[in-house]
């Protein structure tokens, strides 16, 4: 291949920023447990220190707030079983969870196994067919015993369609009977204006390399009131909830990555929205049956992430397009998650009300920090024959 | 030409793949996933439907440096072989999987994708050689290592399903190939070989299939007979059994003779099975329906047939008519069960085959 690749799926991963490489690589050769007492340790523990500051003022939380972790996945599994245990310890009649049915696995899986394991109540709640969460169907559900509700779980943005979710009205309904909330705003963090203090949200996830940051390391912040119990047990550094040595490079390069994200997040979000717009509007000019799933496209960033374009081909096997493109060097996803090495149907596209076959037939593009005007012209040059011979691959 | 090598995850596919990329084709690997539930199908590294396979399969596409896709045919699989090997277990016949699903899945779907896709050609690790005959069309003959020769299975492929084939280890022994996977540093090269079918679970047969058909089951039990009509014992269900079976039957008393007996017949809808001696196993007369030829219809041929998947080559006459095939066997064959191939060769050369329909014994 000699066109350079076309890389269009940040939302599986982004480049990191030049400002994280330099952060991290400065202290890869530096030695120091940030947990020792000695010189070495001490400046260890100041670039941690520094780092939960940077993040801390970038989402608005207070620095102690900030519990690092190995990424999303464990930010969202501490969160989820965590603060289960530590709410049913402190009222054995919560044992309700309610999460959506749009989360991702990191969520869900948690979740399921807390139903099947611990005894947990866990209801899915259900979305309108742009993967919207069901307010009234939440509320529905936290009012039917609102003293069982041990916890509430909805994500800020979906990461495969790209729908933000009402957590405005999720935490105002939560507030009324006193549920904590947490949120996987994993996809949501430089992307969209995301505030910790001002969201009211009782825990929010975030990982580093979903926003230009190294990967291996998250956050999950978690307001100073609130009890979690430790996933990980040992030497007790984050707060006593998470254990291991803190990986101080790691740690570095997460926080100037956030910095810089959230910094840059307007003028990031202007830019990337009206690639993915036009994007979107030429892929349907070359395939006129081809659609946008999830929220309309909004210039206020209000209901849809910017640099998210998840479309149908009718006709088509999502593999079979995903497959074409990848050897015309451009690469994006199915949406599809595999189980156990299988492509199963997107539960999110389900949810939405979309049949297993409509579930298959998609692609999700997803721009990000590097995305230039040209290589959503490669896109757009390639889509048509693309399908086309997709479609003849069916037939 | 752009070529679409299945790679199964083993040592065969594997080095069939780096060929294909070695003799300037442009290729592209794909695993395929036959299992909607992979994990409830075959556990340990021997079959080709498990995720170790897959990962396998993945992990030698990097090392040959192509890229690498898993095709998911689990519904086709199960509607044409799958169903297939119940539905003729249920109707007391032994139908070969692996032939069904060269016939419709590897050369027939994963073929028609790929042809649909852009590419030009399938590769496989199968051993068997292909090359084009004088009259412009291309034959298939058995593979030089005639321990591994698997031109059996890819009996029922047609013209247009050879010209887009590639089998690159027909002219390797298994030892070479093994040889050449460790050196070109695939860490399958000394992967066992796979032998049973690929979705039953432990090579058990008869548990599968009494847990998969369940009432689909034409019988839950009856009487093992011998030729007199003696019951001689009892089974829970016929579809444990084949024509030929020796092993197993759990007979209660031994023969008069002291020989040895074997299943002679299996009649599903009242659950009988029938034993006696070896010698009343032999066959001398087949009739095969649903003939697939490799290239031009034979009228009438005296060439070998051979009748499972290592069996050994028989002298026959075969005769093409309109509504089958009558082979005439000119020694006779031991333990022929209706379902079963029988592939027609001339020579080394490939003919075609046919489904046994029927089998006529040597009158007593």
């Amino acid at each position: 291949m000699t066109s350079p690749t076309v890389y269009l799926d940040h939302a599986a991963t982004t480049p990191m920023v030049p400002a994280a490489v330099e952060a991290m690589t400065a202290h890869l050769l530096q030695v120091g447990n940030p947990s020792s007492l000695h010189a070495s340790g001490r400046h260890a523990r100041r670039v941690v220190e520094e780092s939960r500051e940077t993040i801390a003022q970038a989402l608005n939380c207070r620095p102690g707030e900030i519990v690092f972790t190995s990424g999303g996945t464990e930010a969202d599994n501490l969160a989820v079983k965590g603060m289960f245990w530590s709410r049913r310890a402190e009222d054995p009649r919560r044992t309700r969870v309610l999460t959506t049915a749009v989360e991702h696995h990191a969520v869900l899986d948690p979740v399921r196994w807390l139903g099947e394991s611990e005894g947990a109540d866990v209801e899915l709640l259900p979305v309108d067919d742009r993967a919207r969460l069901d307010v009234e169907a939440l509320r529905a559900a936290v009012e039917r015993d609102p003293a069982g509700v041990a916890l509430i779980s909805v994500m800020w943005a979906n990461n495969e369609v790209g729908t933000l979710q009402p957590i405005d009205e999720v935490v105002a309904l939560a507030a009324e009977h006193g549920i904590p909330v947490h949120t996987d705003a994993v996809q949501a963090v430089g992307h969209v204006p995301v505030d910790f203090a001002t969201s009211g949200v009782d825990a929010l996830t975030l990982t580093g390399h979903k926003l230009g940051g190294p990967y291996g390391v998250g956050a999950l912040v978690v307001g100073r009131e609130i009890s979690v119990r430790p996933l990980v047990h040992g030497g007790g550094q984050e707060r006593d909830i998470r254990s291991g040595t803190l990986d101080t490079p790691a740690i570095a390069g997460f926080a100037a990555a956030v910095e810089l994200a959230v910094k840059q997040q307007a003028e990031h979000a202007a830019r990337v929205g009206a690639l993915r717009d036009d994007l979107v509007r030429r892929v349907i000019d070359a395939v006129p049956d081809a659609h946008l799933h999830g929220a309309q496209l909004d210039s206020g960033q209000a209901r849809r992430l910017p640099g998210n374009a998840h479309l149908g081909f009718p006709g088509c096997e999502g593999d079979s397009l995903l497959m074409l493109l990848d050897a015309r060097g451009i690469e994006c996803s199915t949406g599809s998650a595999c189980s156990a090495g299988v492509p199963q149907p997107s539960h999110v596209l389900l949810a939405m009300g979309c049949t297993a076959e409509a579930a298959r037939h998609s692609l999700r593009f997803s721009l990000g920090h590097t995305t230039t005007q040209a290589e959503v012209d490669a896109v757009v040059e390639a889509i048509g024959p693309v399908v086309e011979r997709a479609r003849a691959a069916r037939r | 030409m752009r070529v679409i090598a299945a790679m199964s995850g083993g040592v065969d596919s594997a080095v069939a793949a780096a060929r294909a990329v070695e003799a300037g084709h442009h290729v592209t690997g794909i695993h395929l996933a036959l299992s909607r539930n992979p994990a409830s199908y075959r556990s340990g590294a021997r079959g080709c439907c498990t995720i170790e396979d897959s990962n396998d399969a993945r992990r030698a596409a990097d090392v040959i440096g192509i890229p690498f896709y898993v095709w998911d045919l689990s519904e086709r699989f199960h509607e044409d072989v799958v169903e297939d090997f119940m539905d003729e277990y249920a109707a007391g016949r032994t139908p070969n999987p692996c032939l069904r699903c060269n016939e419709k899945i590897k050369f027939a779907a994963v073929l028609d994708r790929a042809l649909g896709l852009g590419f030009d050609a399938v590769a496989t690790g199968h051993y068997a050689r292909l090359h084009t005959g004088p009259d412009g069309l291309v034959e298939m003959h058995r593979a030089v290592d005639h321990g591994k020769d698997q031109s059996y299975v890819l009996g029922v492929l047609d013209q247009q399903q050879l010209r887009h084939s590639l089998f690159p280890l027909g002219d390797s022994t298994k030892a070479d190939v093994r040889r050449e996977a460790a050196e070109r540093g695939l860490l399958v090269a000394d992967k066992p070989d796979s032998h049973d079918i690929c979705f039953v679970a432990d090579g058990d047969n008869a548990g599968w299939l009494r847990e998969k058909l369940g009432d689909r089951a034409p019988n839950h039990g009856g009487a093992i007979v011998d030729e007199s009509g003696e019951v001689v014992g009892e089974h829970t269900g016929t579809y444990g059994f084949t024509i030929g079976q020796r092993k197993g039957l759990r007979l209660g008393r031994p023969a008069a003779d002291g020989k040895p007996r074997f299943v002679l017949d299996i009649e599903p809808v009242s659950g009988t099975v029938t034993v006696g001696p070896r010698e009343r196993l032999a066959v001398h007369r087949l009739r095969g329906i649903r003939p697939r030829w490799c290239g031009t219809v034979p009228g009438r041929l005296e060439g070998t047939v051979q009748l499972r998947a290592h069996g050994e080559e028989l002298p026959a006459r075969v005769d093409v008519g309109e509504d089958g095939v009558e082979i005439e066997l000119l020694e006779p064959a031991y333990g022929i069960a209706p379902g079963q191939a029988a592939v027609v060769y001339d020579g080394t050369r490939v003919v075609g085959s046919a489904t046994i329909a029927a089998a006529e014994r040597v009158p007593a």
